[in-house]
């Protein structure tokens, strides 16, 4: 008897749970529960700069406390032939480009990068998983590029174009702008999923890539060479972020060539990694290429500023 | 016995000689409830968060081979995988439950189980919406309630132990383990050790965790370093805030067992209505 009611308790209990835990995925999936939800994100990013200025630094701690392994996470070994062209050839070929809203386009090497002046930081990354490292990070202030470059009036965001493809847009025929909706072969969930994704694409029969992604990365430079480019089975999404004025000309944000005083290991974002140390870590583009100046998020991507945050994700990652 | 502000409390007797008063004011009965549904998504959306990264460490960073805590799952020694709970050297199978669970009849590897989440899905990017919402609700609903209690006298009637409670705590403490609840007008104020549950739930472990879950962002860190300093860094403010969550979770538990057996009609007519039967008159002889 009292065995029969504490399995009618059970099953209420569990009932009343999938009621309401349905309900919730569902009002999340609507218009409306997307509005609602991302008003956090609002108020969060309202109180935040209300207790910071442009110029407030992230905390910079001792080089005692450095970790003895910075965790990659994302993409660690891009599978993209242009990039892997590249790093067989040490980056010596490698251009940042400088473009969109600037007085003067840019083109720089790393050799050009590094004379220009240098910041380096110890700073702690805040992966959006949780997990935290701390890294010692050399490199050049966006500002320092963009006093190069000279900015137009109308420049409002910094975006960053990177090497590294994510998934593949599906062609045409599969249409369909819908989140999760087949719209790309794979489509990891979070930072930590993409390692996966590359397996799952490595697996699969239509990619035709590179058997690297399963292995090891490489981290020297100039090891590997050139793998194939994956078959043309849609438009390749690379990564992309963006930061706004006000992350744009803080001193800490750099992009930095370095790691704990040697160069960029790949699995961390060689040759050059965006740095605004008062975010979370995929605001930290790994394997940046070109740093586009324009007045809209608008046109990029799908319109949210960045590969995670047309995924969801907040665009304001200060928490 | 000592002059309580909460014993003189007005009190109405019915036909049939039973003693009512007004316990709850409609503003506590409303934070009550919405603070129960705002736990419970910001329980179930912070266990989506937490699965993202399923350990914990102490200290400023993540020491990845050696957490303080961590949900697993691994393959036994009979090939089958089984789900594994990791405190510092200890292990504990907790196959079905943590580490590895079902969803829909097929089992996945995953720290807290697909019906303990919101999501129920693994969908950290919609977890943290619902937890960043639910996060300034609980703040607005508590700022709401300490306000109103602070300029109403509630919260000092409700919560601070009159002088004759503290003397005589051993005897409350007695009285609560062998689960003898009182009756008539000293029912009107909150035993001792209720007393100082509420405070330590309500001036202690709730801040706890809103500043804990502060002292997570990296933002909140470049704006206010101490307050990270405050919990020894950001991973030991992760566990601090996991930890406070597990001990909402256990007050949570003893509430509702306690609401059940001390009267569970008249503690929920109370705590909905706001009236709460004294029971039949003995006191005074009508």
């Amino acid at each position: 008897m009292i065995l029969h009611r504490r399995k009618l308790l059970t099953a209420g209990a569990g009932l009343m749970g999938t009621a309401l835990l349905s309900g919730c995925d569902k009002f999340a999936g609507t218009e409306t529960g997307q509005r609602t939800l991302k008003v956090g994100e609002d108020a969060n990013q309202y109180v935040q700069r209300l207790l910071m200025s442009p110029t407030t630094l992230a905390r910079e701690f001792p080089a005692s406390m450095i970790s003895p392994w910075f965790k990659p996470n994302g993409t660690i070994d891009p599978p993209d032939r242009g990039y892997r062209a590249l790093a067989a050839q040490k980056f010596s070929d490698f251009k940042l480009t400088v473009d969109g809203l600037v007085q003067t386009p840019l083109a720089l090497s790393l050799a050009d990068l590094r004379a220009l002046p240098s910041r380096t930081q110890i700073t702690r990354h805040d992966c959006v998983e949780g997990w935290s490292c701390i890294g010692q990070w050399s490199g050049v202030p966006l500002a320092e590029i963009l006093k190069k470059a000279g900015l137009k009036p109308q420049a409002r965001y910094a975006v960053f174009h990177c090497a590294d493809t994510l998934e593949f847009e599906a062609g045409p025929k599969g249409g369909g702008k819908g989140r999760g909706q087949g719209a790309s072969l794979v489509r990891p969930t979070h930072p930590g999923a993409v390692r996966e994704a590359y397996v799952q694409l490595a697996a699969a029969d239509d990619w035709g890539g590179p058997s690297t992604a399963t292995e090891a990365p490489k981290d020297d430079w100039g090891q590997g060479s050139p793998a194939p480019e994956p078959e043309p089975t849609g438009i390749p999404i690379r990564y992309y972020e963006s930061i706004g004025l006000y992350d744009v000309f803080n001193p800490q944000t750099i992009l930095a060539y370095d790691l704990n005083g040697k160069p960029l290991p790949v699995s961390n974002g060689a040759p050059l990694r965006l740095r605004v140390e008062r975010q979370l870590g995929y605001k930290q583009a790994k394997y940046v290429m070109r740093v586009e100046m324009v007045e809209s998020l608008a046109g990029i991507g799908q319109g949210s500023g960045g590969y995670w945050e047309d995924r969801g994700y907040e665009w304001y990652a200060g928490i | 016995m000592a002059a309580s502000p909460a014993l003189e409390a007005p009190e109405t007797v019915d036909r049939q000689g039973r003693r009512w008063f007004y316990r709850h004011p409609l503003v506590i009965r409303l934070a009550h409830w919405i603070n129960a549904a705002v736990l419970l998504v910001l329980l179930m959306s912070g266990l989506q968060i937490f699965n993202a990264h399923p350990a914990l460490y102490w200290g400023a960073t993540s020491t990845f081979d050696d957490p303080a805590l961590a949900i697993t799952s691994e393959q036994g020694r009979d090939g089958t995988n089984r789900g594994v709970v990791t405190v510092g050297a200890h292990t504990l199978d907790t196959t079905g439950v943590l580490g590895l669970s079902k969803q829909d009849g097929t089992e996945i590897e995953r720290a807290f189980p697909a019906w303990a989440t919101l999501p129920a899905d693994q969908d950290l990017a919609t977890g943290r919406r619902w937890h960043f919402l639910f996060a300034w609700a609980l703040v607005i609903n508590g700022a709401v309630y300490l306000l109103y209690g602070l300029f109403s006298g509630q919260l000092r009637r409700r919560l601070i132990p009159d002088g004759d409670q503290i003397r005589d705590f051993g005897g409350s403490v007695k009285e609560h383990l062998l689960l003898r609840f009182p009756e008539g007008t000293e029912a009107k104020r909150y035993n001792v050790i209720q007393k100082l549950t509420y405070l330590v739930l309500i001036l202690g472990l709730l801040p706890a965790m809103v500043l804990a879950g502060l002292a997570m962002s990296p933002g909140m860190d470049a704006a206010w370093p101490w307050l990270t300093e405050l919990f020894g860094g950001r991973q030991s403010a992760r566990s601090v805030h996991f930890i406070a969550a597990g001990l909402i979770v256990l007050f949570v538990v003893v509430h509702v067992l306690l609401v059940i057996v001390s009267g569970l009609v008249n503690n929920m007519r109370g705590m909905v209505t706001g009236w709460f039967s004294l029971g039949r008159d003995r006191e005074s002889a009508r």
